[in-house]
């Protein structure tokens, strides 16, 4: 295939090539979506081993200064006064009204605030949070680093294997991280932050790394037997049947947090204070209740629904589609939806048009997939 | 006689009807195959016209009939089995049989040599 022209090309291209990953635009970059194995197989993979993904085209942020945390409680509803140094949470960038911009991970890294937010919409979030910026904070695009996610229950194996040694001495071992905690680390001498993160549904790490050691990094991942490298299509898969939601498809300024489920990213004191934006119809919506609510849908037979389907209960359309596809582990086809509070509890019988057919569909708890904690 | 089209469709003449699939290339441009839509036997299709509709983990293409014509049977296993269109795009994973309506549609399609030159243009 062509080269795309105006694509930005990410520190590990080569490597992806190598690898023969089928490059496509995503995010204004060329991306792998899946290399030679296929989706199913490589989202198989992941559920069983340790799948390396390269996210590099998210955003990166760092954000210092004195008052960093009170203001980006201005912009966002997480607790970040409580947020302590290696520690990490889910939040939201919100709109005056309450619609949700991005979401985002926000890591107290000691010396200020590590933010990975959507490559889609990087540049937009960047020019709203210094649109606010107080003098005396100083927010950095890290362009210059690269992101790797390590994903599976074998990851913490493998990253253990590698030889990354804590920086300080209250780090713990790697394998010895606690879900969403990060910290930083050392292999070969070159500095990683690591965190026990991600967006799969799996236990696993987000690595953030020099772009100039990205590919040895990766590389010396990938020569451990338990890992394969991973691409889009494979992380869109897991992340559906994890029940999470993606930024432009289930997220969008159009939706505010509690009908999309993530009333959890309002911290306790947030939402007795408010004080963010929207905070007026976001607490409206906790109180009353919201009119419509992000489902889960199990489709039956085999034919997928995607995004933009519409949702039906009898003649009247009562939501739509906004991710929808073939979940491997799942084996069969799945969508998340937005559906009018009255038709969505667990077990109502609806209906999705697809090419004209009304294909029959049940709405189930999120997550579609658990997760099988082993270890 | 087997022809090919543009959009990556295969198709077999044996006499008056015919067996139409999608390429081995464009299984291959897909990826893993999940569902496949076919047509209602008795329905009447177009050439160049959505005939079924192929879907991938990631994304549903349309296929087009390469000629025109009455759909007389379909290759019922792909319901079960839609990965035989990965393993066997050209072969156990053919789409649907048809009577022809106009054998001269085929004059515009490509034979085996002509297609794979003209993937070697992609």
């Amino acid at each position: 295939m062509a080269d795309h022209v105006g694509l930005k090309s990410l520190p590990l291209d080569a490597l992806h090539r190598r690898l023969g990953g089928r490059m496509v635009a995503f995010a204004g970059h060329a991306m792998p979506v899946q290399y030679r194995e296929g989706v199913i197989a490589e989202h198989l993979w992941t559920r069983a081993h340790a799948g390396l993904f390269d996210v590099s085209h998210m955003g990166q942020l760092t954000l210092g200064g004195a008052g960093a945390a009170e203001w980006l409680e201005t912009l966002a509803p997480g607790d970040f006064r409580a947020l302590p140094p290696g520690r990490m949470r889910y939040s939201l960038l919100l709109a005056p009204d309450g619609g949700i911009l991005d979401d985002l991970m926000v890591t107290n890294v000691g010396s200020g605030f590590h933010l990975v937010v959507n490559g889609a919409t990087k540049h937009d979030d960047l020019a709203h949070m210094r649109a606010h910026l107080p003098a005396g904070l100083v927010l950095t695009h890290r362009e210059e680093a690269a992101l790797l996610a390590l994903q599976g229950p074998e990851a913490a194996g493998a990253l253990q294997r590698l030889g990354v040694a804590p920086e300080g001495p209250e780090t713990p071992a790697v394998a010895a991280l606690k879900f969403m905690a990060a910290g930083c680390y050392i292999w070969r001498g070159i500095p990683l932050l690591v965190s026990r993160s991600g967006y799969t549904g799996e236990d696993g790490f987000e690595i953030s790394v020099s772009a100039t050691a990205a590919e040895a990094l990766a590389e010396a991942l990938l020569a451990d037997p338990s890992v394969r490298p991973i691409g889009l299509g494979a992380r869109d898969s897991l992340r559906l049947e994890a029940g999470l939601p993606l930024y432009g498809h289930d997220l969008t300024p159009d939706t505010e947090p509690v009908e999309a489920g993530l009333a959890f990213a309002i911290s306790k004191r947030r939402k007795a204070e408010g004080g963010f934006p929207g905070a007026g119809r976001i607490l409206k919506a906790l109180l009353d209740g919201p009119a419509r609510r992000r489902v889960g849908l199990r489709l039956e037979g085999r034919q997928p629904a995607r995004e933009g389907a519409t949702i039906h209960a009898g003649d009247e359309q009562v939501g739509i589609v906004t991710s929808g596809g073939h979940g491997p582990s799942v084996g069969g086809p799945i969508a998340m939806g937005y559906v009018a509070a009255p038709h969505a509890a667990d077990g109502t019988a609806l209906a999705i048009e697809v090419r004209g057919k009304r294909l029959p569909a049940t709405v189930v708890p999120l997550p579609f997939w658990h997760k099988s904690y082993a270890r | 006689m087997r022809y090919y089209t543009q959009q990556d469709e295969w198709i077999e003449v044996d006499g008056e009807t015919a067996t139409v699939g999608i390429t081995d290339y464009a299984q291959g441009q897909l990826g893993d195959i999940v569902f496949v839509d076919l047509p209602e036997p008795g329905r009447t299709v177009e050439k160049g016209k959505e005939a079924a509709v192929v879907e991938s983990v990631k994304t549903a293409a349309d296929v087009y009939s390469p000629v025109s014509g009455t759909v007389t049977e379909v290759n019922t296993a792909l319901a079960d089995n839609p990965e035989l269109v990965n393993e066997s795009a050209e072969g156990q994973g053919w789409f649907y049989r048809l009577t022809l309506a106009d054998p001269s549609e085929l004059e515009g399609l490509m034979d085996p040599a002509a297609y794979q030159a003209f993937l070697g243009t992609r």
